[in-house]
């Protein structure tokens, strides 16, 4: 593993992808209902343009992006809109809803768009394709593909990475996508290639998944420059700073973009998926998510529509055993805890995680030592320790000017390492969220 | 799948490390086990009994004023009444071994607000009281009884009468070569292996070497900081020892006295030590070069025990000097900006 680049500390938390690794993806069978909120991810919310007793075709819009960055909301199965009203969404709120009820007697198929060629389509329409298919990242935040195609035009981008190293324990969804569709990957890369007007492409993967590097290397079109690197197998490499330094040895500035050093990019789902657009003629409807943890009963990858709710997919995998004590959709890392069985998968969900309590123990909160390792775990080089302190007193402009808070991604390091047990990222998504509520000065 | 199951919402991260504060403090009292097994082998039962008289003193304090009752079972109580007893004289009278274990524990720990908030290490506190309050019976070293099950000095002296000195007193290797009559350097080989004059768990480098690597090994101790103050140690005492202003060598520097012990056991007290790794390189080097300069000049023997403090007293500083450099920002940018 020497000598494979990375970026600096970081964390080894325990891998356990064996157990869904070698299990096949799988379609995952058409629920009685689907869910559709109007907001799945970051961005503004859709605009609904069906309402009850409008029958949907799988694929239908069904509401349409409000703003620029926003994302197109497509029917996930055919069937009747029964209502539009709250539902629960996995952050927790209770969010607009698009019901739909599956039509049980359809067969499901798809009512093809008519989309060109890629290769006809103009460089700069490209993205407006993808937005059209409500393409977004498939690495867990969600972001709108479409955004991240049309960099600021001082920032031209110059080397587009592919994302293959889901170094979030237990997912193995990405490796999956890698290991059965290889050709899509390459040919979504193609096209994002020439969104981008570039032609060099970098695949980082963790070299946890040799056969999946071993795929892609096989299967590589020897007419595309693309590289792939194995990296070394670390916590976060997949954060998008972490993996533009381990491949390009460049840091991103703080707070700028990755394209501030020319730099894109995307994960392998999302390229396979931007592939599929163009193949097939389908929107973003359906991804491979992973089913697992010692909870889960039968694990596997499925591919799943979204809008599926979590106990149907609980149910279909066999049910939880009695010891779970946590329900997640994403990774251990930063996953989002749901405490309520009818919320539905998005397409942010990578995993859904069933966790037993031997998984994750909890252990009591005790006094900060002092000791530092949360220094050495923090991949951005903050002072988790300090940080903690200004949080708690909620002395929020030092935590903003001087710790450097924005920087802060959430990725869960120092609570990992913390020998005291302190939820030191928690105060800081706390903090972030209590300054997103303050009046702006 | 049952409607009752009843599923815990927490913030991420949903898996913690396997370490924790309590498994820490405790493999540190493991590894000081061989050190106190030399010891009692060294000194008989006067070793056992000083460090049983601080550890009771410490484990006591905290439990009325510490700030929860189960506060005890963190080790870290426990840690600090075997490390005053390890740096105490043998023949050391145990009621005052108890009432600096009392004082450290309650001085230098609880009044800050108990574990993770005190500034000076515990242990030394303790120790620099005892210091202050009983400097004869702290400087007072036998040399070794005829049976091993003698009693090293009056250990059961009563509290506030002065102890009887029935025993021969001799002095340590590094007080002999500083302030004796003859004064001779104690070869390095004894100084490894601990047949030497000293306090009940400072002889022995080699085991206090051992415990400390497996500490480090683990991940429970910050290596930096002793390999920091040891390098500062030998080449500032070798500089004066080759100039001929010191008559330390830089070996029997590092070898002597409570150097071991206070660099691998109490600078690197994760509460009263830098938190970055530049700081404690930082931290290190202030260490070795107050020891060195106390041990030279100073009007005592030994210096490791003030240097520690001292160098405590500057963690705040060193903590704001050292902060890690921002991720996607250059060093000179940030100094320019501030």
């Amino acid at each position: 593993m020497k000598g494979l680049p990375s970026f600096k500390h970081g964390v080894h938390p325990p891998e356990n992808k064996d157990i869904t690794s070698g299990i096949a993806s799988k379609r995952f069978p058409f629920p009685k209902e689907v869910i559709l909120p109007l907001s799945q991810h970051i961005g503004t919310p859709a605009k609904a343009l069906v309402k009850a007793g409008d029958h949907v075709e799988r694929g239908d819009v069904i509401a349409e992006a409000a703003g620029f960055i926003s994302s197109t909301v497509h029917a996930t199965a055919a069937g009747t809109v029964k209502s539009i009203e709250l539902w629960p969404h996995p952050n927790g709120l209770m969010v607009p809803s698009i019901r739909i009820t599956v039509d049980q007697s359809s067969s499901q198929m798809r009512r093809n768009r008519m989309v060109p060629r890629w290769q006809d389509v103009k460089d700069e329409d490209l993205s407006k394709e993808i937005a059209k298919a409500g393409i977004v990242g498939l690495g867990g935040a969600a972001f709108p593909s479409h955004v991240k195609l049309c960099p600021p035009e001082d920032q031209p981008v110059e080397l587009l990475i592919i994302n293959g190293s889901e170094c979030e324990p237990y997912l193995t969804s990405d490796h999956r996508v890698m290991l059965e569709q290889p050709e899509m990957v390459y040919e979504g890369i193609r096209i994002e290639l020439k969104a981008l007007g570039i032609t060099r492409c970098v695949i980082g993967i963790e070299n946890n998944k040799p056969d999946a590097i071993e795929m892609m290397r096989k299967t590589r079109p020897a007419d595309l420059d693309a590289k792939i690197q194995p990296l070394t197998v670390k916590y976060p490499q997949g954060a998008e700073k972490m993996l533009i330094k381990a491949v390009m040895g460049r840091e991103v500035p703080s707070g700028a973009l990755p394209s501030a050093i020319g730099a894109m990019v995307q994960n392998v789902a999302t390229a396979a998926n931007v592939a599929a657009v163009f193949q097939t003629g389908h929107p973003l409807i359906e991804r491979i998510m992973t089913v697992s943890g010692r909870g889960i009963r039968r694990p596997g990858n499925w591919k799943i529509p979204f809008g599926t709710k979590l106990r149907d997919v609980i149910e279909h995998c066999g049910g939880m055993t009695d010891d779970t004590v946590e329900i997640l959709f994403g990774g251990p890392m930063m996953g989002q805890a749901i405490s309520d069985l009818d919320v539905p998968v998005l397409k942010g969900t990578g995993g859904i995680l069933v966790l037993t309590k031997d998984e994750c123990k909890r252990q009591d909160i005790l006094p900060c030592i002092r000791c530092g390792k949360c220094l050495e775990a923090c991949p951005i080089f903050l002072n988790p320790q300090w940080m903690k302190d200004l949080a708690k007193a909620e002395r929020f402009e030092e935590l903003v000017e001087e710790a450097h808070l924005n920087d802060c991604m959430l990725c869960g390091c120092c609570s990992f390492i913390c020998p005291s047990n302190i939820p030191l990222s928690q105060y800081f998504a706390m903090s972030k969220t209590q300054l997103r509520r303050l009046p702006k000065s | 799948m049952t409607e009752k199951t009843k599923v815990i919402i927490t913030a991420s991260p949903h898996v913690r490390s396997p370490d924790s504060t309590t498994k820490i403090m405790w493999s540190v009292v493991i590894s000081l086990l061989p050190v106190i097994a030399s010891s009692i082998y060294f000194f008989g039962p006067s070793a056992i009994l000083v460090i049983i008289a601080s550890v009771a003193g410490c484990l006591i304090t905290e439990r009325m004023f510490g700030s929860n009752p189960g506060s005890v079972a963190d080790g870290s109580a426990m840690i600090t009444g075997l490390l005053l007893g390890l740096c105490l004289p043998p023949g050391f009278p145990l009621w005052m071994a108890f009432l600096g274990g009392v004082f450290g524990m309650g001085f230098g720990k609880l009044i800050y607000g108990g574990l993770g908030q005190n500034i000076f290490n515990p242990a030394l506190v303790g120790r620099a009281f005892l210091q202050a309050a009983f400097p004869v019976a702290i400087t007072t070293w036998p040399s070794g009884t005829q049976h091993w099950w003698n009693l090293q000095g009056d250990n059961f002296a009563l509290p506030f009468m002065t102890p009887r000195p029935d025993t021969v007193t001799a002095a340590t290797p590094l007080g002999n070569l500083k302030f004796g009559d003859d004064p001779v350097a104690t070869p390095i080989l004894d100084l490894l292996l601990g047949t030497i004059n000293g306090s009940v768990g400072e002889t022995s480098a080699v085991l206090i070497l051992l415990g400390g690597i497996y500490l480090a090994v683990r991940g429970h101790l910050n290596w930096h900081i002793p390999v920091s103050i040891f390098v500062t140690t030998f080449v500032v005492s070798g500089l004066f020892y080759v100039i001929g202003i010191s008559q330390f060598s830089p070996w029997f520097m590092l070898f002597s006295g409570g150097l071991m012990l206070g660099a691998w056991y109490m600078a690197t007290d994760m509460v009263t030590s830098p938190l970055s790794t530049k700081g404690c390189w930082l931290f290190g080097f202030g260490i070795g070069l107050l020891t060195v300069i106390i041990r030279i000049w100073g009007g005592l023997p030994e210096g490791v025990m003030y240097s520690i403090l001292l160098m405590n007293a500057l963690v705040p500083f060193i903590n704001r000097v050292t902060q890690p450099r921002l991720f996607g920002t250059s060093k000179k940018k940030k100094e320019a900006g501030e």
